[in-house]
């Protein structure tokens, strides 16, 4: 492989690896069914001794 | 357990009388004594137990002894790394201190120093925190009984073999992976031992979900052993000699290094230290973490970015322009989740400011997180080429390492230490919050003479490297700039004794709450009752 291949494949399936990845935990995070699991968990260390 | 610790003795013997240098046949005493020693405890340990020795409480038997373990270790590291550090600081102020001999030369203890510093103190702040937190947040006992003692005392013999080996000349010459093969293949086998029980423990959980801070905590764990088998694939010489050779070279080398030095950066004193952040801070402040959102959002960009910033470390080498590029990128994007995290460990004290004033413990941790917040800002900035080719090889470097190493490692480990001593022995509070206090300042006037030393003297550095005279010749020679550092360098040693001197402080306080004692001190910020209860710390 060329380097202008290897540049080329980086800066376009890399770019588009990246945003679905991005897109993916954005969409984890902000799931509404996930909304009251999250919330549960960020009192955990407060409730435990 | 016992058979593997015996048949592992028979090869340190092994070790003894062939060795092929002098290091290696006094390594392999130490880990004859390590195996001897380890069956002892369990033979020992075997009839204590017999004896209805149980530790019970609440509902989950938590394994506190190897936390407290491993927060006695961290003590003891952190002043030997901190004293490491002010004696290689005076050395440069004043060359004389190197006495001459091989043993105390500036090039065989700063490796002690910086392998004290973040490996011994920062890897057992780092062990013990990881036990305590997953613990509490899975609701589950540590998984294994030998293993987590294991894991302890592998890490201190590991500490002890490295640091002796460098002082005897012992070093594979990588920066902050200076250790030999078989130092490296014995850290190997305590890493795996120690993910095993991390995984182990997260299986166990009574918790639907697993809190965040552990995922922090696994991400360092896996991607060290990652970075630390591929960055020390080398062939030795002998087996039973100390030498060997690496199995990469050139720039292909250094890009390994790079990538291997950076993500110790990123993994080891980021990832690990933010579990912290996002258990120890919730704690202390008693509210719960700002936004859990962002700490999903902030984990995830933030391994998928740092694992790429490496090569930002070899700009204008012979390592190629995009390479150099890239990391420089991936360096300035980081900016995003290291500010997302930073924010979401200083608004979780929202609704608790005014604990900033009482609690000197919780203003330690928001100051660590603040200095995260500063240091990096300050990484990607110069991460910029053009930056760099002012900054690299100058003080300026060695400024910002300490700004993350003091102000945002360091703190957020003492916050840490200081909320885990009451709890695991079991005292009402520590022994006093004044002393707190007094280390909070001592060692924040430190880190600001350390950082604001080395920013004018790197700064200085460079410029007076690229200076040329009107004839294209350069105007100063190498001597020349060595000599202006002089005043910079006696003010950032001062910067080290203070902060030297505030982790005395802390161990002298630790000792006191572990005994027992609580002292007479007023509430920090309440209204004086008298002058008989005032203080001398304040």
């Amino acid at each position: 492989m060329h380097y202008e291949q290897v540049a080329h494949f980086a800066s376009t399936y890399g770019l588009i690896y990246f945003i679905i990845l991005f897109a993916g935990v954005l969409a984890y995070a902000f799931w509404p069914k996930n909304k009251e699991k999250f919330e549960e968990a960020a009192r955990r260390p407060l409730e435990e001794d | 357990m016992g058979l593997v610790l015996a048949i592992a003795g028979i090869m340190g013997l092994f070790l003894v009388a062939n060795a092929q240098d002098g290091a290696m046949a006094f390594h392999g005493y130490l880990f004859v004594a390590f195996c001897a020693l380890g069956i002892f405890w369990m033979i020992k340990r075997h009839y204590d137990e017999a004896a209805g020795l149980v530790e019970v409480e609440g509902e989950v038997r938590y394994n506190n002894a190897v936390v407290r373990a491993g927060v006695i270790a961290s003590l003891f590291w952190g002043v030997v790394g901190f004293l490491a550090g002010l004696t290689i600081a005076l050395q440069l102020a004043f060359p004389e201190l190197n006495f001459h001999l091989p043993w105390t030369n500036f090039g065989r203890l700063r490796p002690v120093h910086t392998s004290a510093v973040i490996f011994a103190f920062g890897g057992n702040v780092l062990i013990a925190t990881s036990f305590h937190v997953v613990q509490r947040t899975c609701r589950a006992r540590l998984a294994g009984e030998w293993a987590p003692w294991f894991i302890f005392w592998g890490y201190q013999l590991f500490i002890v073999l490295a640091a002796s080996g460098y002082v005897l000349g012992v070093t594979q010459s990588k920066e902050y992976a200076e250790p030999e093969w078989y130092i490296d293949l014995w850290l190997t086998i305590v890493w795996v031992v120690y993910l095993l029980v991390f995984l182990g423990t997260l299986m166990k959980r009574r918790e639907p979900h697993i809190y965040v801070a552990n995922w922090f905590y696994l991400a360092f764990i896996v991607t060290i052993a990652m970075l630390h088998i591929v960055n020390n694939l080398a062939i030795p010489v002998s087996l039973s000699g100390s030498k060997s050779y690496q199995l990469f070279s050139g720039v292909q080398d250094a890009l390994t290094q790079w990538w291997y030095g950076h993500n110790a950066v990123g993994f080891f004193l980021t990832a690990g230290f933010l579990g912290i952040m996002y258990y120890f801070v919730p704690k202390q402040a008693n509210r719960p973490v700002y936004s859990y959102r962002l700490s999903i959002v902030h984990f995830w960009s933030l391994i998928f970015l740092y694992i790429w910033a490496g090569p930002h470390h070899l700009h204008y080498t012979a390592l190629p322009d995009w390479a150099q590029t890239l990391g420089m990128t991936f360096s300035i994007m980081l900016w995003m989740p290291s500010w997302g995290g930073m924010i979401n460990g200083l608004m979780t004290l929202s609704g608790a400011w005014d604990k900033l004033r009482t609690d000197p413990i919780l203003r330690m941790l928001a100051v660590s997180v603040a200095f995260y917040g500063m240091s990096t800002f300050e990484g990607p900035v110069m991460s910029i080429k053009a930056v760099n080719s002012l900054s690299h090889y100058t003080d300026w470097t060695v400024g910002h390492v300490h700004s993350g190493a003091l102000g945002w490692v360091g703190f957020v480990s003492f916050g840490a230490i200081y909320y885990l001593v009451p709890k695991l022995w079991n005292r009402e509070r520590l022994y006093s919050l004044a002393l707190v206090s007094l280390h909070f300042w001592t060692a924040t006037i430190g880190i600001v003479l350390y950082i604001t030393a080395m920013w004018v003297s790197g700064i200085l550095q460079g410029l007076m490297w690229r200076a040329y005279d009107s004839l294209g010749f350069l105007e100063y020679s190498f001597v020349e700039t060595v000599e202006a550092m002089h005043p910079f360098y006696v003010i950032r040693a001062l910067g080290g004794l203070l902060y030297l001197l505030g982790a005395v402080i802390m161990v002298y306080n630790c000792w006191r709450t572990i005994r027992g004692d609580l002292r007479e001190e007023r509430r920090i910020g309440a209204p004086a009752a008298g002058p008989a209860t005032v203080t001398a710390a304040e």
